[in-house]
């Protein structure tokens, strides 16, 4: 389709012009014809131009933008410009757009945005806010758990066994298959240094050291975190914007005592067991490096595995995982419950709570080895 | 306080940040009646809900229920008062996880001493009421809109509240399921004597079981008219009213004809 068939212009002298526009100046026809025709006026020294409607057949928005982007630059110009043999309907799509309104190029609104010191105020006033409500929701939970101490009835028992099975059960697996990798990993890269100084059965002590102590805790951790950090923190903040967790106020239900404290204690009992079966599969990782590579009997493994840990070893290990436990649940909860809005508010809930989970995990097991330093 | 008043808003103010939504909003609400709030969208019909049922605290003004200022009461007082009041939510707030009876269950069990078998029993009756008696092993997500509101109905009637809060109770519904949830309502309002305080932009649901009508307005940023809402649509001058009743956009298909005029 050419362009050319949709106008034709026709010069008056003393820099006027007049554009004749013909046939369908619509949506399909509309975007060349803005292109050409911008151009011409734009190289051309006009002082005035005249559009005339009167052989246009079909006349839409996008011919209605037409003569806007052509009266826009005419004006800029300082130049007129004039319609003339409008219909009444050309006349009624124009004021639906608001055609005398658009005379001047009007940058798209942006959003406002304000200066460094009030962005800092505003977000020195959502940190505090933040840290308020989390103070206020370890205080609600510590609330809660007297409560539930002088009234175990209190606690929804049976919610809390569903969750430790979708936190521990669930997870096994999948705990099971990456810590068994881990241990065979370690076993196999160690392996490869210790062999030269013919210290192949010391692979056994690094292995069972380095799961029970650190990678049993920490990968257990990670991994509820993924799972189930980010579900808890989904499932509450859906409620939330169902208002669902209005109604169990309502109803006056505490929402700590009937959302959070389930997972926490799920967790809390769960996360250790779990890093019980990670501290096992580690070792069995490495079991097999050290048979099939080593040339070690299981006997000798798992002797020197026995050899080198020691139960404080293990249990400061169970210890870690549980505070990594309380923490998950935590810090899910707490940001199911800032959820605010639709559907992405669920989405950023889930992200928060994984990446503030496992950040706190590694920043507290940085703490315990501190401590334990320091021991 | 008169007797027969339940619910006392006085000077009630709500904000969300610098944007004030209401501004000394003062009415009461009196005993076994359905009193409607009404208004466009915008104008802070369902925050004034949350602030007479104690879901947000006013920024001003005082909100008793039944003599106690929810506003400033200590947090026991606040929880019998809560007993008092039921809600039916917009999104009708059902426990995902839970089925239908749970969902009714869950403040029966909390609140009563009953055994198990008189728990489902009156779990059922309360379903009969709101007519879903073969509803009660299903999930809320496996249940229509219609019948989403009605179990959510009958959670909040569990515990015969002397004042049920109604959010929107036939939003999103078709005319009929609209029409029975009205009818529920006023069935309910007659047997039970429940105060009732609905929030609809519904114009057929407030003729048919309002007693009452308080119309908000977002410009005005409070109330601008109360009364029976028939007198209200023919006797009311007031522009805003007027444009409510007769469904009619604030700028009129004549204004357009008029700009119209302006281009010859």
């Amino acid at each position: 389709m050419q362009a050319v068939d949709f106008y034709e212009i026709i010069d008056n002298g003393n820099d006027a012009s007049v554009i004749k526009l013909i046939g369908n100046i619509t949506q399909q026809t509309a975007t060349p014809l803005i292109e050409r025709l911008v151009f011409l006026t734009k190289t051309k020294d006009l002082k005035s131009l005249t559009v005339d409607m009167e052989n246009v057949t079909e006349f839409d928005d996008f011919g209605a933008l037409l003569l806007v982007e052509l009266r826009q630059n005419i004006l800029k110009k300082k130049g007129s410009f004039s319609l003339i043999n409008d219909t009444r309907e050309i006349k009624q799509i124009l004021s639906l757009v608001n055609f005398d309104e658009h005379k001047t190029f009007k940058p798209a609104s942006q959003k406002r945005t304000n200066g460094f010191v009030i962005r800092l105020g505003e977000t020195f006033i959502e940190v505090a806010d933040s840290i308020r409500f989390q103070i206020s929701m370890v205080g609600s939970i510590i609330l809660c758990i007297f409560h539930g101490c002088k009234k175990p009835s209190s606690i929804r028992w049976g919610d809390t066994i569903a969750h430790m099975e979708k936190v521990g059960v669930d997870a096994l697996p999948i705990v099971s298959l990456i810590s068994f990798l881990l241990g065979f990993i370690i076993a196999f890269m160690s392996s490869l240094q210790l062999q030269q100084f013919g210290a192949n059965i010391y692979v056994a002590s690094l292995v069972a050291l380095a799961m029970a102590s650190e990678l049993g805790p920490i990968m257990t951790a990670i991994i509820v975190a993924g799972r189930s950090g980010s579900a808890f923190a989904a499932e509450i903040s859906t409620m939330q914007i169902y208002e669902e967790i209005d109604a169990l106020f309502v109803m006056g239900f505490s929402p700590t005592q009937f959302l959070v404290l389930p997972r926490l204690f799920a967790s809390i009992i769960v996360v250790p067991l779990l890093t019980v079966f990670s501290n096992l599969f580690g070792i069995a990782g490495g079991l097999v490096i050290g048979i099939t590579m080593l040339g070690l009997t299981p006997q000798s493994y798992i002797g020197q595995t026995f050899e080198t840990l020691t139960l404080f070893e293990v249990v400061w290990g169970l210890f870690k995982s549980m505070i990594f436990a309380m923490l998950i649940s935590w810090i899910s909860c707490f940001y199911g419950f800032r959820a605010r809005g639709g559907a992405d508010s669920v989405g950023n809930a889930a992200t928060s709570a994984v990446v503030s989970s496992i950040f706190f995990i590694i920043l507290f097991d940085s703490l315990f080895a501190v401590v334990r330093s320091y021991w | 306080m008169a007797t027969d008043t339940i619910i006392e808003v006085k000077g009630l103010e709500a904000r969300y940040g610098e944007l004030a939504v209401l501004e000394n909003v003062t009415f009461d609400v009196f005993k076994g009646e359905i009193l409607v709030i009404l208004g466009g969208s915008g104008c802070g019909k369902s925050t004034l809900l949350r602030h007479m049922s104690g879901l947000t605290e006013p920024t001003a003004g005082r909100v008793y229920i039944d003599n106690v200022d929810i506003t400033s009461c200590d947090e026991e007082r606040f929880q019998e008062t809560l007993r008092k009041i039921g809600i039916l939510f917009q999104s009708s707030a059902l426990l995902g996880s839970m089925t239908v009876a749970e969902n009714v269950a869950l403040p029966i069990i909390e609140y009563t001493e009953l055994s198990n078998s008189a728990v489902n029993n009156l779990v059922r009756m309360k379903l009969s009421m709101v007519d879903l008696q073969n509803y009660e092993n299903f999930l809320p997500s496996e249940i229509s809109g219609g019948m989403k509101k009605r179990a959510g109905l009958a959670r909040s009637l569990a515990l015969n509240p002397k004042i049920l809060f109604l959010d929107e109770p036939t939003a999103g519904l078709d005319p009929v399921a609209a029409a029975e949830i009205d009818a529920l309502i006023k069935h309910l309002n007659e047997q039970t004597g429940t105060t009732m305080v609905i929030v609809t932009h519904d114009l057929e649901s407030i003729f048919g079981v309002a007693h009452r009508i308080i119309m908000l307005d977002k410009d005005k940023k409070g109330i601008i008219a109360t009364g029976d809402p028939q007198l209200l649509k023919d006797e009311s001058m007031d522009e805003n009213v007027q444009h409510f009743f007769k469904r009619e956009p604030r700028v009129a298909p004549y204004v357009l004809e008029e700009i119209l005029d302006g281009f010859n």
